[in-house]
């Protein structure tokens, strides 16, 4: 980042200059290209899953990567934007017609189980598509921001954050259980049939269910550079190291941190939304304690401080996960807790600074070559052997290589 | 300029525990006065400046800065009157770069989404390179500060406080653990920027203190020892006694 004034402002610089862009397209490219043309829908539809929760690993990036904030409870926010669209989904699904054969006809058939005569108040919104795209993003947003002041405005943090926040989803667990009549309890909420009068369990549904999805995933990864390129990106690297010093620099932390833990939880509720879009069905094993932590490994494993890294991370171990569970299933917990210490112990940088120690080298040897070409100065004989990488990319390196030491 | 007096502190009282680390202080500090808060460790020097800047809450008296009580203001609104504190050990942000050091402790977007679409201005980029001349760090704006040596970092500090202005700016033994030459360049950089304002220093230094200040505040046991010319505090027996030693 130079201070020059001669420097021209490009728009990509505001998502992290052009080889951030080319990233995020080779993603768009194998998400949306790739993947389709080479699998059948069947697989499609469990990688659009995976994908789901690449929304949450990028959240946690802004949140634990950036802001040294560890949520150890984002499936709450991933349950609560995919509890909103099954409530709609269950509603549509529950028409009298459908229904005629319950005492109650109208309502969804598990709170016709459980005695219950009419619709609570708090299911009457998701009978509008709007109000649920609204409550998607609203519901986990004021909640995130509740959880935030309560904590951030009394400098909870660190270990203290992380055990609440856990707590919170196990909580929350719980009361999806207990509350079967209002929530469908353990069996979550199921037999999700249509959107708004179109079947969603169609091959061209789930297709179109998958494309919706991975669209806006590229949109979070880019409103996510485009934050962690801000003013505010710095003044979470800033706020992570001299959390002090930001706070006599006249910045009111808590709020830093309050938006970032808002911000991670939206993310995470949008996939939660396309989770349930793409499964058919939503319960409590997706919110709990569990789930949550397997959402950091998830993003550890990607690399906490790449948005990109995390997404690739979040896709790869679910499909480790399901080749793995499919064959050995008691395998799976091991294999999962082996390759968490793993990730801590040998590369805390995960997948994204692997890429980077490996990629970045032969990435500027190639540059070098084909500047030399195009100059077409020398001859031959001077080879570049060692090319060092641009300043640029050092400042991230040194930013990855100390965040190793603070945590 | 209504009163010479910038801060005023009475009777000023802090307990952790029945231990009282300040004890009925009271003290004044004049517009572009330079004072230096000696004392032996304990005497509740920093402990001062942890009050001023609202760090530590008082358990009692008051704290006033240009007629604002400071007792039951948040942290990040006390700097936003204009009252900079820079820590005993050099806090600046390692993984970013001296300019983006500097730049983040300019008063603006200091709002979550101020700084979100935050814009560069060519003023910003101004101050930003005057700040670095004055601090000796002009060649050094592309760095990562991490790489910086030990009075390169403290140099920093004082120039992320100087950017934001303040009024009153409050050192925590600035010149701890520099070379000789730094701490004189040290002393010439503070001369320079308390022209047009005060400076609150807590030092160990009594050669450099001798340098800079224009008054001195003998501190032990949280409680006010002796204050006044730096030559008549040498001379005072009871701050020989406690502190300076024969």
């Amino acid at each position: 980042m130079s201070t020059q004034p001669v420097m021209k402002a490009s728009w990509m610089d505001k998502f992290g200059g052009r080889g951030k862009l080319i990233q995020i397209l080779i993603i768009a490219v194998l998400i949306l290209g790739v993947l389709p043309l080479f699998s059948d829908i069947f697989r499609l539809n469990l990688y659009g899953k995976y994908l789901t929760y690449a929304f949450v690993a990028a959240g946690l990036v802004l949140c634990w990567g950036y802001g040294g904030i560890l949520s150890l409870g984002q499936g709450i926010f991933f349950g609560l934007g995919g509890y909103c669209m099954a409530m709609f989904l269950k509603l549509e699904a529950s028409s009298p017609e459908n229904t005629a054969i319950q005492s109650t006809p109208g309502i969804p058939d598990f709170m016709d189980w459980n005695q219950l005569t009419e619709l609570p108040w708090f299911w009457q919104p998701f009978h509008s598509f709007t109000a649920t795209l609204i409550l998607i993003v609203a519901v986990p947003a004021l909640f995130a921001f509740l959880i935030g002041v309560a904590m951030f405005k009394r400098r909870v943090g660190g270990v203290y954050f992380a055990i609440i926040t856990q707590a919170i989803a196990s909580i929350m667990t719980i009361l999806i259980i207990g509350q079967q009549g209002y929530t469908g309890g353990i069996n979550g909420i199921t037999d999700l049939r249509s959107l708004m009068g179109w079947d969603i369990q169609t091959d061209f549904a789930k297709y179109v269910l998958y494309f919706a999805c991975c669209a806006a995933l590229i949109l979070c990864l880019l409103a996510g550079q485009f934050i962690l390129n801000s003013r505010y990106g710095q003044l979470l690297i800033a706020m992570r190291d001299q959390e002090d010093r930001v706070r006599f620099s006249g910045y009111d932390v808590a709020n830093i941190k309050i938006f970032v833990f808002v911000a991670a939880s939206v993310i995470s509720a949008i996939g939660g939304a396309f989770f349930t879009l793409q499964v058919g069905f939503m319960s409590p094993s997706f919110v709990g304690t569990v789930a949550s932590i397997e959402m950091v490994i998830f993003c550890a494993v990607g690399g906490r401080l790449s948005l990109i890294g995390a997404a690739y991370g979040a896709f790869l171990v679910n499909l480790a996960k399901s080749s793995l569970s499919e064959s050995f299933p008691q395998l799976w917990v091991v294999a999962m807790g082996a390759l968490f210490i793993a990730v801590v112990m040998l590369f805390p940088r995960g997948l994204a600074g692997l890429v980077s120690d490996y990629a970045a080298p032969v990435r500027n040897w190639f540059a070098s070559a084909f500047k030399r070409e195009t100059v077409a100065a020398s001859g031959p004989e001077t080879r570049p052997s060692a090319p060092k990488p641009p300043e640029s990319k050092a400042r991230d390196d040194v930013s990855m290589a100390s965040a190793q030491e603070s945590h | 300029m209504s009163s010479p007096i910038l801060l005023a502190v009475e009777d000023l009282t802090v307990s952790f525990d029945g231990f009282k680390a300040v004890d009925g202080l009271s003290l004044y500090l004049e517009r572009n006065e330079v004072r230096v808060v000696i004392g032996p460790n304990g005497a509740g020097k920093t402990t001062l400046l942890d009050l001023i800047c609202g760090k530590t809450r008082a358990t009692d008296g008051s704290i006033k800065f240009k007629d604002l009580e400071l007792t039951k203001m948040a942290e990040h609104q006390i700097v936003h009157k204009g009252v900079g504190r820079k820590f005993q050990t050099p806090s600046i942000y390692e993984n970013l770069t001296v300019a983006q050091n500097l730049e983040l402790s300019y008063p603006s977007g200091r709002t979550v989404f101020g700084s979100l679409f935050f814009r560069r201005t060519p003023k910003i980029n101004q101050r930003v390179r005057e700040i670095a001349e004055q601090i000796y760090l002009a060649d050094d704006l592309d760095k990562s500060a991490g790489l910086l040596s030990h009075g390169q970092k403290q140099w920093l500090e004082i120039g992320m406080l100087l950017i934001q202005d303040p009024e009153l700016l409050m050192l925590d033994e600035p010149v701890a653990g520099m070379s000789v030459v730094e701490r004189e360049r040290t002393a010439g950089l503070l001369k320079e920027i308390s022209q047009n304002r005060s400076v609150l220093v807590i030092e160990h230094d009594m050669d450099f203190v001798k340098d800079i200040a224009h008054k001195v505040t003998v501190l032990h046991q949280g409680k006010l020892l002796a204050e006044g010319k730096m030559d008549d505090i040498q001379k005072n027996e009871r701050v020989i006694e406690v502190y300076l030693g024969h």
